[in-house]
Protein backbone atom coordinates (compact mmCIF):
# COMPACT_ATOMS: atom_id res chain seq x y z
CA UNK A 1 0.00 0.00 0.00
CA UNK A 2 2.54 2.44 1.10
CA UNK A 3 5.05 1.52 -1.99
CA UNK A 4 1.85 2.23 -4.45
CA UNK A 5 1.34 5.48 -3.04
CA UNK A 6 4.94 6.23 -3.05
CA UNK A 7 5.22 5.19 -6.62
CA UNK A 8 1.88 6.99 -7.55
CA UNK A 9 2.94 10.45 -6.03
CA UNK A 10 6.16 10.05 -7.84
CA UNK A 11 4.87 9.55 -11.46
CA UNK A 12 2.31 12.25 -10.90
CA UNK A 13 5.00 14.28 -10.17
CA UNK A 14 7.20 13.74 -12.67
CA UNK A 15 3.91 13.86 -15.02
CA UNK A 16 2.56 17.35 -13.96
CA UNK A 17 6.17 19.27 -14.46
CA UNK A 18 6.61 17.21 -17.64
CA UNK A 19 3.24 18.53 -18.66
CA UNK A 20 3.51 21.84 -18.01
CA UNK A 21 6.68 21.94 -19.85
CA UNK A 22 5.31 20.72 -22.43
CA UNK A 23 2.83 23.21 -22.57
CA UNK A 24 5.65 25.84 -22.37
CA UNK A 25 7.07 24.10 -25.49
CA UNK A 26 3.99 24.16 -26.97
CA UNK A 27 3.48 27.74 -26.49
CA UNK A 28 6.73 28.24 -28.13
CA UNK A 29 6.32 25.58 -31.27
CA UNK A 30 3.01 27.32 -32.00
CA UNK A 31 4.44 31.03 -32.52
CA UNK A 32 7.21 29.52 -34.43
CA UNK A 33 5.45 27.22 -36.82
CA UNK A 34 2.93 30.16 -37.34
CA UNK A 35 6.22 32.00 -38.23
CA UNK A 36 7.32 30.13 -40.59
CA UNK A 37 4.17 28.80 -42.09
CA UNK A 38 4.02 33.07 -42.64
CA UNK A 39 7.17 33.35 -44.24
CA UNK A 40 8.85 35.25 -40.87
CA UNK A 41 10.57 33.96 -38.29
CA UNK A 42 8.65 33.70 -35.47
CA UNK A 43 10.27 34.94 -31.57
CA UNK A 44 14.14 34.80 -32.14
CA UNK A 45 15.66 37.17 -29.93
CA UNK A 46 15.15 35.25 -26.09
CA UNK A 47 17.80 32.68 -25.94
CA UNK A 48 18.42 30.43 -29.30
CA UNK A 49 15.76 30.59 -31.76
CA UNK A 50 13.62 32.08 -29.29
CA UNK A 51 13.40 28.74 -26.97
CA UNK A 52 13.36 30.92 -23.46
CA UNK A 53 10.29 32.75 -25.19
CA UNK A 54 7.81 31.15 -22.81
CA UNK A 55 10.07 31.72 -19.59
CA UNK A 56 9.90 35.02 -20.47
CA UNK A 57 5.97 34.97 -21.07
CA UNK A 58 5.91 33.40 -17.89
CA UNK A 59 7.55 36.17 -15.85
CA UNK A 60 5.74 38.93 -17.59
CA UNK A 61 2.24 37.37 -16.69
CA UNK A 62 2.89 36.50 -13.07
CA UNK A 63 4.07 40.20 -12.77
CA UNK A 64 1.13 41.92 -14.53
CA UNK A 65 -1.20 43.56 -12.53
CA UNK A 66 -4.01 41.54 -11.78
CA UNK A 67 -6.97 43.52 -12.29
CA UNK A 68 -10.80 42.43 -10.80
CA UNK A 69 -13.48 44.56 -12.73
CA UNK A 70 -16.01 46.34 -10.66
CA UNK A 71 -19.03 44.95 -12.08
CA UNK A 72 -18.16 41.21 -11.90
CA UNK A 73 -19.35 38.42 -9.81
CA UNK A 74 -15.99 37.97 -8.10
CA UNK A 75 -16.53 34.42 -6.29
CA UNK A 76 -17.11 32.71 -10.14
CA UNK A 77 -15.19 35.21 -12.17
CA UNK A 78 -12.08 33.91 -9.73
CA UNK A 79 -13.16 30.12 -10.13
CA UNK A 80 -13.96 30.12 -14.39
CA UNK A 81 -9.68 29.82 -15.27
CA UNK A 82 -9.22 26.97 -12.42
CA UNK A 83 -12.16 25.34 -14.16
CA UNK A 84 -10.78 25.71 -17.26
CA UNK A 85 -7.02 24.79 -16.27
CA UNK A 86 -7.63 21.96 -14.07
CA UNK A 87 -9.62 19.79 -16.12
CA UNK A 88 -6.87 19.63 -18.31
CA UNK A 89 -4.44 19.15 -15.55
CA UNK A 90 -6.22 15.72 -14.12
CA UNK A 91 -7.16 14.21 -17.63
CA UNK A 92 -3.58 13.14 -18.16
CA UNK A 93 -3.88 10.44 -15.26
CA UNK A 94 -5.15 7.46 -17.55
CA UNK A 95 -3.26 8.20 -20.29
CA UNK A 96 -1.04 5.24 -21.07
CA UNK A 97 2.51 6.85 -22.12
CA UNK A 98 4.94 3.80 -21.99
CA UNK A 99 5.39 0.04 -21.84
CA UNK A 100 5.38 -1.32 -18.21
CA UNK A 101 8.64 -1.68 -16.39
CA UNK A 102 9.99 -3.56 -13.93
CA UNK A 103 11.97 -1.36 -11.04
CA UNK A 104 13.39 -3.04 -7.63
CA UNK A 105 11.20 -5.84 -8.50
CA UNK A 106 8.35 -3.45 -8.82
CA UNK A 107 5.90 -3.59 -11.73
CA UNK A 108 5.96 0.01 -12.58
CA UNK A 109 2.84 1.18 -15.35
CA UNK A 110 3.45 3.98 -17.47
CA UNK A 111 0.06 5.67 -16.37
CA UNK A 112 -0.74 7.23 -13.09
CA UNK A 113 -4.44 5.32 -12.99
CA UNK A 114 -4.67 2.40 -15.46
CA UNK A 115 -8.36 2.62 -14.59
CA UNK A 116 -11.32 0.51 -16.30
CA UNK A 117 -12.91 3.23 -18.16
CA UNK A 118 -10.43 5.56 -18.81
CA UNK A 119 -11.85 7.05 -21.87
CA UNK A 120 -15.14 7.86 -19.83
CA UNK A 121 -13.13 9.47 -17.02
CA UNK A 122 -11.94 11.71 -20.21
CA UNK A 123 -15.10 12.64 -21.39
CA UNK A 124 -16.74 12.79 -17.65
CA UNK A 125 -13.44 15.80 -17.04
CA UNK A 126 -14.01 17.15 -20.67
CA UNK A 127 -17.50 17.73 -20.05
CA UNK A 128 -16.73 19.45 -17.63
CA UNK A 129 -14.48 21.73 -19.23
CA UNK A 130 -17.03 23.62 -20.46
CA UNK A 131 -18.24 25.64 -17.33
CA UNK A 132 -14.47 27.66 -17.00
CA UNK A 133 -15.39 29.17 -20.42
CA UNK A 134 -18.99 29.63 -19.83
CA UNK A 135 -18.93 30.83 -15.95
CA UNK A 136 -16.02 33.44 -17.42
CA UNK A 137 -18.12 34.71 -19.70
CA UNK A 138 -21.08 34.95 -17.59
CA UNK A 139 -19.35 36.68 -14.89
CA UNK A 140 -16.96 39.36 -16.74
CA UNK A 141 -20.57 41.27 -17.23
CA UNK A 142 -19.68 42.16 -20.53
CA UNK A 143 -21.56 41.50 -23.71
CA UNK A 144 -18.60 40.71 -25.91
CA UNK A 145 -17.20 37.98 -23.06
CA UNK A 146 -21.20 36.60 -22.63
CA UNK A 147 -21.80 36.27 -26.36
CA UNK A 148 -18.16 33.99 -26.42
CA UNK A 149 -19.39 31.86 -23.50
CA UNK A 150 -22.90 31.34 -24.82
CA UNK A 151 -21.44 30.28 -28.12
CA UNK A 152 -18.44 28.38 -26.62
CA UNK A 153 -21.26 26.12 -25.01
CA UNK A 154 -23.13 25.26 -27.52
CA UNK A 155 -20.67 24.37 -29.80
CA UNK A 156 -19.13 22.29 -26.99
CA UNK A 157 -22.33 20.55 -26.24
CA UNK A 158 -23.25 19.70 -30.09
CA UNK A 159 -19.62 18.39 -30.87
CA UNK A 160 -18.88 16.77 -27.63
CA UNK A 161 -21.68 14.26 -28.73
CA UNK A 162 -20.03 13.47 -32.49
CA UNK A 163 -17.03 13.14 -30.30
CA UNK A 164 -18.06 10.59 -28.27
CA UNK A 165 -19.70 8.75 -30.83
CA UNK A 166 -16.80 8.92 -33.06
CA UNK A 167 -14.75 6.95 -31.11
CA UNK A 168 -17.33 3.85 -30.29
CA UNK A 169 -16.21 1.96 -33.21
CA UNK A 170 -12.72 1.82 -31.51
CA UNK A 171 -14.01 0.52 -28.60
CA UNK A 172 -16.36 -2.04 -30.46
CA UNK A 173 -12.82 -3.28 -31.80
CA UNK A 174 -11.27 -3.24 -28.93
CA UNK A 175 -13.62 -4.52 -27.18
CA UNK A 176 -12.72 -2.30 -23.90
CA UNK A 177 -12.85 1.13 -22.18
CA UNK A 178 -9.42 0.63 -20.73
CA UNK A 179 -6.45 2.80 -23.08
CA UNK A 180 -3.87 0.42 -21.95
CA UNK A 181 -6.22 -2.40 -23.37
CA UNK A 182 -6.55 -0.44 -26.58
CA UNK A 183 -3.26 0.30 -27.15
CA UNK A 184 -2.58 -3.36 -26.55
CA UNK A 185 -5.12 -3.97 -28.86
CA UNK A 186 -2.77 -2.36 -31.37
CA UNK A 187 0.62 -3.89 -31.66
CA UNK A 188 0.88 -4.35 -35.24
CA UNK A 189 1.02 -1.43 -37.57
CA UNK A 190 -1.82 -2.92 -39.46
CA UNK A 191 -3.77 -3.14 -36.22
CA UNK A 192 -3.57 0.76 -35.60
CA UNK A 193 -7.19 1.87 -35.11
CA UNK A 194 -6.15 4.81 -37.80
CA UNK A 195 -6.67 1.81 -40.61
CA UNK A 196 -9.22 0.23 -39.44
CA UNK A 197 -10.50 3.01 -38.18
CA UNK A 198 -10.36 5.68 -40.81
CA UNK A 199 -13.73 7.79 -41.05
CA UNK A 200 -13.64 7.32 -37.17
CA UNK A 201 -10.07 9.01 -37.24
CA UNK A 202 -10.95 11.60 -39.27
CA UNK A 203 -14.28 12.62 -37.28
CA UNK A 204 -12.25 12.32 -33.98
CA UNK A 205 -9.41 15.27 -35.30
CA UNK A 206 -12.86 17.02 -36.11
CA UNK A 207 -14.64 16.81 -33.54
CA UNK A 208 -11.37 17.35 -31.01
CA UNK A 209 -10.56 20.81 -32.84
CA UNK A 210 -14.17 22.17 -32.45
CA UNK A 211 -14.03 20.88 -28.62
CA UNK A 212 -10.44 23.17 -28.23
CA UNK A 213 -11.98 26.06 -29.54
CA UNK A 214 -8.83 26.25 -32.31
CA UNK A 215 -9.61 27.79 -36.09
CA UNK A 216 -11.23 26.94 -37.76
CA UNK A 217 -13.71 25.86 -34.99
CA UNK A 218 -12.57 29.30 -32.70
CA UNK A 219 -16.13 31.23 -32.76
CA UNK A 220 -16.07 31.97 -29.06
CA UNK A 221 -12.90 33.60 -29.03
CA UNK A 222 -13.46 35.25 -33.02
CA UNK A 223 -10.98 38.40 -32.49
CA UNK A 224 -12.91 40.34 -35.01
CA UNK A 225 -16.37 39.77 -34.03
CA UNK A 226 -15.99 39.12 -30.31
CA UNK A 227 -12.73 40.90 -29.45
CA UNK A 228 -11.31 38.23 -27.69
CA UNK A 229 -14.37 36.51 -26.38
CA UNK A 230 -15.12 34.87 -23.10
CA UNK A 231 -11.68 36.10 -21.67
CA UNK A 232 -11.53 39.63 -22.65
CA UNK A 233 -12.11 41.30 -19.14
CA UNK A 234 -8.84 38.72 -17.69
CA UNK A 235 -5.74 40.16 -17.02
CA UNK A 236 -2.01 38.78 -15.63
CA UNK A 237 -2.45 35.05 -14.34
CA UNK A 238 -5.71 34.16 -14.65
CA UNK A 239 -5.44 35.24 -18.50
CA UNK A 240 -2.64 32.90 -18.61
CA UNK A 241 -4.59 30.50 -16.83
CA UNK A 242 -7.46 29.90 -20.20
CA UNK A 243 -4.28 29.80 -22.21
CA UNK A 244 -2.83 27.14 -20.10
CA UNK A 245 -5.85 24.92 -20.32
CA UNK A 246 -6.56 25.65 -23.76
CA UNK A 247 -2.73 24.34 -24.64
CA UNK A 248 -3.31 21.72 -21.88
CA UNK A 249 -6.24 20.04 -24.00
CA UNK A 250 -4.42 20.07 -27.13
CA UNK A 251 -1.81 18.06 -25.55
CA UNK A 252 -4.43 16.00 -24.26
CA UNK A 253 -6.43 15.63 -27.36
CA UNK A 254 -3.05 14.85 -29.05
CA UNK A 255 -2.04 11.89 -26.91
CA UNK A 256 -5.76 11.01 -27.27
CA UNK A 257 -5.74 10.40 -30.30
CA UNK A 258 -2.35 8.77 -30.38
CA UNK A 259 -3.40 6.31 -27.83
CA UNK A 260 -6.69 5.15 -29.57
CA UNK A 261 -5.43 5.63 -33.48
CA UNK A 262 -2.03 5.39 -33.55
CA UNK A 263 -1.39 2.57 -31.69
CA UNK A 264 -0.16 4.68 -28.63
CA UNK A 265 4.00 3.76 -27.90
CA UNK A 266 3.92 1.02 -29.73
CA UNK A 267 6.90 1.26 -32.51
CA UNK A 268 10.20 0.19 -33.43
CA UNK A 269 13.65 0.18 -32.33
CA UNK A 270 13.32 3.45 -30.07
CA UNK A 271 11.68 3.50 -26.29
CA UNK A 272 8.24 3.73 -26.09
CA UNK A 273 8.24 6.81 -24.39
CA UNK A 274 9.50 8.40 -27.17
CA UNK A 275 7.45 6.83 -30.02
CA UNK A 276 4.43 8.22 -27.96
CA UNK A 277 6.28 11.87 -27.84
CA UNK A 278 6.78 11.78 -31.51
CA UNK A 279 3.39 10.83 -32.40
CA UNK A 280 2.25 13.14 -29.58
CA UNK A 281 3.93 15.83 -31.47
CA UNK A 282 3.12 15.34 -34.91
CA UNK A 283 -0.66 16.14 -34.04
CA UNK A 284 0.67 19.14 -31.87
CA UNK A 285 2.01 20.39 -35.40
CA UNK A 286 -0.93 19.25 -37.47
CA UNK A 287 -3.46 21.29 -35.54
CA UNK A 288 -0.94 24.08 -35.83
CA UNK A 289 -0.58 23.25 -39.48
CA UNK A 290 -4.55 23.71 -39.03
CA UNK A 291 -4.45 26.78 -37.31
CA UNK A 292 -2.09 28.50 -40.63
CA UNK A 293 -4.26 27.28 -43.25
CA UNK A 294 -8.33 27.24 -42.55
CA UNK A 295 -10.23 30.11 -42.22
CA UNK A 296 -13.01 30.58 -39.62
CA UNK A 297 -16.29 28.90 -40.04
CA UNK A 298 -19.83 30.86 -39.72
CA UNK A 299 -21.67 30.25 -36.62
CA UNK A 300 -24.49 28.49 -38.78
CA UNK A 301 -22.30 26.67 -41.09
CA UNK A 302 -20.49 25.33 -37.66
CA UNK A 303 -23.95 24.33 -35.99
CA UNK A 304 -25.33 22.66 -39.48
CA UNK A 305 -21.99 20.59 -39.93
CA UNK A 306 -22.22 19.37 -36.15
CA UNK A 307 -25.59 17.88 -36.57
CA UNK A 308 -26.02 17.79 -39.92
CA UNK A 309 -23.20 16.20 -40.97
CA UNK A 310 -20.94 15.18 -38.00
CA UNK A 311 -23.46 13.11 -36.59
CA UNK A 312 -24.94 11.53 -38.88
CA UNK A 313 -21.50 10.32 -40.38
CA UNK A 314 -20.58 9.13 -36.88
CA UNK A 315 -23.27 6.96 -36.16
CA UNK A 316 -23.06 5.53 -39.68
CA UNK A 317 -19.48 4.51 -38.42
CA UNK A 318 -21.06 2.81 -35.65
CA UNK A 319 -23.25 1.03 -37.86
CA UNK A 320 -20.39 -0.11 -40.31
CA UNK A 321 -17.96 -0.90 -37.75
CA UNK A 322 -20.84 -3.17 -36.20
CA UNK A 323 -21.71 -5.13 -39.36
CA UNK A 324 -18.08 -5.68 -40.68
CA UNK A 325 -17.52 -6.73 -37.13
CA UNK A 326 -20.42 -9.69 -37.55
CA UNK A 327 -19.58 -10.29 -40.96
CA UNK B 1 -9.69 5.78 4.19
CA UNK B 2 -12.62 4.99 3.05
CA UNK B 3 -14.68 6.21 5.82
CA UNK B 4 -12.58 9.28 5.43
CA UNK B 5 -13.26 9.71 1.89
CA UNK B 6 -17.05 9.61 2.26
CA UNK B 7 -17.19 11.67 5.36
CA UNK B 8 -15.61 14.52 3.69
CA UNK B 9 -17.28 14.29 0.45
CA UNK B 10 -20.73 13.11 2.17
CA UNK B 11 -20.32 16.59 3.71
CA UNK B 12 -19.47 18.84 0.87
CA UNK B 13 -22.28 17.64 -0.57
CA UNK B 14 -24.55 18.26 2.10
CA UNK B 15 -23.43 21.34 2.46
CA UNK B 16 -23.45 22.24 -1.42
CA UNK B 17 -27.13 20.76 -1.29
CA UNK B 18 -28.26 23.61 1.28
CA UNK B 19 -26.69 26.05 -0.69
CA UNK B 20 -28.23 25.40 -3.91
CA UNK B 21 -31.37 26.28 -2.37
CA UNK B 22 -30.31 29.47 0.04
CA UNK B 23 -28.33 31.11 -2.63
CA UNK B 24 -29.67 34.03 -3.99
CA UNK B 25 -28.33 34.38 -7.50
CA UNK B 26 -29.41 31.64 -9.59
CA UNK B 27 -25.99 31.08 -10.79
CA UNK B 28 -24.45 30.20 -7.65
CA UNK B 29 -27.92 27.67 -6.80
CA UNK B 30 -26.47 26.14 -10.07
CA UNK B 31 -23.16 26.00 -9.61
CA UNK B 32 -23.58 24.19 -5.69
CA UNK B 33 -25.47 21.84 -7.80
CA UNK B 34 -23.25 20.79 -10.14
CA UNK B 35 -20.79 20.03 -6.89
CA UNK B 36 -23.45 18.33 -5.24
CA UNK B 37 -23.36 16.19 -8.55
CA UNK B 38 -19.70 15.52 -8.64
CA UNK B 39 -19.41 14.57 -4.73
CA UNK B 40 -22.19 12.46 -5.85
CA UNK B 41 -20.10 10.84 -8.45
CA UNK B 42 -17.31 10.45 -5.20
CA UNK B 43 -19.71 8.14 -3.52
CA UNK B 44 -20.76 6.20 -6.17
CA UNK B 45 -17.21 4.91 -6.86
CA UNK B 46 -16.69 4.55 -3.37
CA UNK B 47 -19.77 1.76 -3.62
CA UNK B 48 -17.95 0.36 -6.23
CA UNK B 49 -19.52 1.34 -8.87
CA UNK B 50 -17.57 3.85 -11.30
CA UNK B 51 -19.61 3.39 -14.84
CA UNK B 52 -22.49 5.24 -12.33
CA UNK B 53 -19.98 7.71 -11.56
CA UNK B 54 -18.70 8.73 -15.00
CA UNK B 55 -22.16 8.98 -16.39
CA UNK B 56 -24.08 10.76 -13.50
CA UNK B 57 -21.03 13.42 -14.35
CA UNK B 58 -20.79 13.28 -18.17
CA UNK B 59 -24.65 13.25 -18.17
CA UNK B 60 -26.26 15.25 -15.01
CA UNK B 61 -22.53 17.69 -14.10
CA UNK B 62 -21.77 17.68 -18.19
CA UNK B 63 -24.58 18.04 -19.82
CA UNK B 64 -28.29 18.84 -18.11
CA UNK B 65 -26.44 21.55 -15.91
CA UNK B 66 -24.87 23.25 -18.85
CA UNK B 67 -28.16 23.27 -20.06
CA UNK B 68 -29.20 25.04 -17.04
CA UNK B 69 -26.71 27.66 -17.21
CA UNK B 70 -27.16 28.22 -20.02
CA UNK B 71 -30.69 29.29 -19.62
CA UNK B 72 -30.00 30.84 -16.16
CA UNK B 73 -27.23 33.20 -18.31
CA UNK B 74 -29.15 34.10 -21.17
CA UNK B 75 -32.48 35.35 -18.85
CA UNK B 76 -29.47 36.73 -16.65
CA UNK B 77 -32.05 37.17 -14.21
CA UNK B 78 -31.20 40.07 -11.53
CA UNK B 79 -31.01 39.55 -7.78
CA UNK B 80 -33.49 41.69 -6.50
CA UNK B 81 -36.97 39.72 -8.54
CA UNK B 82 -36.14 37.30 -5.88
CA UNK B 83 -37.91 39.12 -3.22
CA UNK B 84 -39.40 37.50 -0.53
CA UNK B 85 -41.87 34.79 -1.38
CA UNK B 86 -45.27 36.13 -2.95
CA UNK B 87 -47.71 33.39 -3.20
CA UNK B 88 -48.77 32.05 0.08
CA UNK B 89 -50.01 29.36 -1.40
CA UNK B 90 -47.47 27.75 -2.96
CA UNK B 91 -45.44 27.73 0.20
CA UNK B 92 -48.52 25.89 1.79
CA UNK B 93 -48.52 23.58 -0.78
CA UNK B 94 -44.25 23.31 -0.32
CA UNK B 95 -44.41 22.57 2.97
CA UNK B 96 -47.34 19.57 2.59
CA UNK B 97 -45.96 17.79 -0.39
CA UNK B 98 -42.25 17.83 1.12
CA UNK B 99 -43.28 16.22 4.38
CA UNK B 100 -45.63 13.72 2.06
CA UNK B 101 -41.83 13.06 0.13
CA UNK B 102 -40.06 12.75 3.81
CA UNK B 103 -43.11 10.25 4.33
CA UNK B 104 -42.54 8.33 0.97
CA UNK B 105 -38.38 8.21 1.56
CA UNK B 106 -38.83 6.93 5.14
CA UNK B 107 -41.38 4.00 3.72
CA UNK B 108 -39.29 2.94 1.60
CA UNK B 109 -36.27 3.11 3.43
CA UNK B 110 -37.85 0.73 6.27
CA UNK B 111 -40.28 -1.11 4.64
CA UNK B 112 -39.53 -1.82 1.45
CA UNK B 113 -36.97 -3.99 -0.39
CA UNK B 114 -34.52 -1.50 -0.12
CA UNK B 115 -33.00 -1.52 2.76
CA UNK B 116 -29.04 -0.83 3.77
CA UNK B 117 -28.40 -5.25 4.44
CA UNK B 118 -29.42 -6.16 0.85
CA UNK B 119 -27.00 -3.41 -1.00
CA UNK B 120 -24.08 -4.91 1.19
CA UNK B 121 -24.28 -8.16 0.78
CA UNK B 122 -26.46 -8.63 -2.69
CA UNK B 123 -25.70 -6.36 -5.52
CA UNK B 124 -22.43 -4.63 -5.40
CA UNK B 125 -20.98 -7.49 -4.49
CA UNK B 126 -21.85 -10.08 -6.40
CA UNK B 127 -21.96 -7.78 -9.59
CA UNK B 128 -18.52 -7.08 -10.98
CA UNK B 129 -18.06 -3.04 -11.46
CA UNK B 130 -17.71 -2.52 -15.08
CA UNK B 131 -19.61 -2.09 -18.22
CA UNK B 132 -20.09 -5.32 -19.48
CA UNK B 133 -21.97 -6.62 -16.75
CA UNK B 134 -24.47 -3.77 -16.52
CA UNK B 135 -24.81 -4.42 -20.98
CA UNK B 136 -25.61 -7.93 -20.22
CA UNK B 137 -28.67 -6.79 -17.87
CA UNK B 138 -29.81 -3.73 -20.01
CA UNK B 139 -30.20 -6.37 -23.32
CA UNK B 140 -31.21 -9.36 -21.26
CA UNK B 141 -33.06 -8.92 -18.34
CA UNK B 142 -33.91 -5.25 -18.68
CA UNK B 143 -34.18 -4.85 -22.18
CA UNK B 144 -37.78 -3.68 -22.39
CA UNK B 145 -37.67 -1.05 -19.77
CA UNK B 146 -34.78 -0.37 -21.73
CA UNK B 147 -36.32 0.34 -25.30
CA UNK B 148 -39.05 2.37 -23.54
CA UNK B 149 -36.98 4.58 -21.84
CA UNK B 150 -35.29 5.43 -25.22
CA UNK B 151 -38.90 5.26 -26.53
CA UNK B 152 -39.65 7.99 -24.06
CA UNK B 153 -36.27 9.95 -25.19
CA UNK B 154 -37.85 10.07 -28.65
CA UNK B 155 -40.87 11.43 -28.05
CA UNK B 156 -39.57 13.99 -25.82
CA UNK B 157 -37.31 15.17 -28.44
CA UNK B 158 -39.97 15.47 -31.15
CA UNK B 159 -41.96 16.98 -28.17
CA UNK B 160 -39.00 19.77 -28.31
CA UNK B 161 -38.76 20.48 -31.81
CA UNK B 162 -42.58 20.82 -31.93
CA UNK B 163 -42.71 23.46 -29.64
CA UNK B 164 -39.31 24.97 -31.08
CA UNK B 165 -40.94 24.49 -34.35
CA UNK B 166 -44.05 26.56 -33.48
CA UNK B 167 -42.30 29.87 -33.12
CA UNK B 168 -40.24 29.67 -36.59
Amino acid sequence: MLTFIIITLIKVLVIFVVFLLMIALLTWLERKLLGHFQVRLGPMRVGPHGLLQPIADGIKLLFKEDIIPDNVNKFVYVLAPLLTFIPALIIVAVIPFGKSIELFGQRIDMVISNFNMGILYIFAVASLSVYGIVLAGWSSNNKYSLLGGLRSSAQMISYEVSLGLSLIGVFMIAGSLNLVDIVNAQDKLYNWFIIRQPLGFLLYLVCATAELNRIPFDLPEAEQELVAGYYIEYSSMKFSMFFLGEYGNMINVSALATTLFLGGWHGPFLPPVVWFLIKLTAFLFFFIWIRATLPRFRYDQLMNFGWKVLLPLTILNVLITAVVMIL
Amino acid sequence: MEILIFSIVALIAVICSVQVIISRNPVNSALFLIATMVSLAILFILLNAPFLATIQIIVYAGAIMVLFLFVIMLLNLRRDEFGPERRRAQRFFAILFSFLLLIGITTVLTVGTFNSNQVESGWSKTIPAGVEPLAQLLFTKYLFPFELASVLLLVAIVGAVVMAKRRL
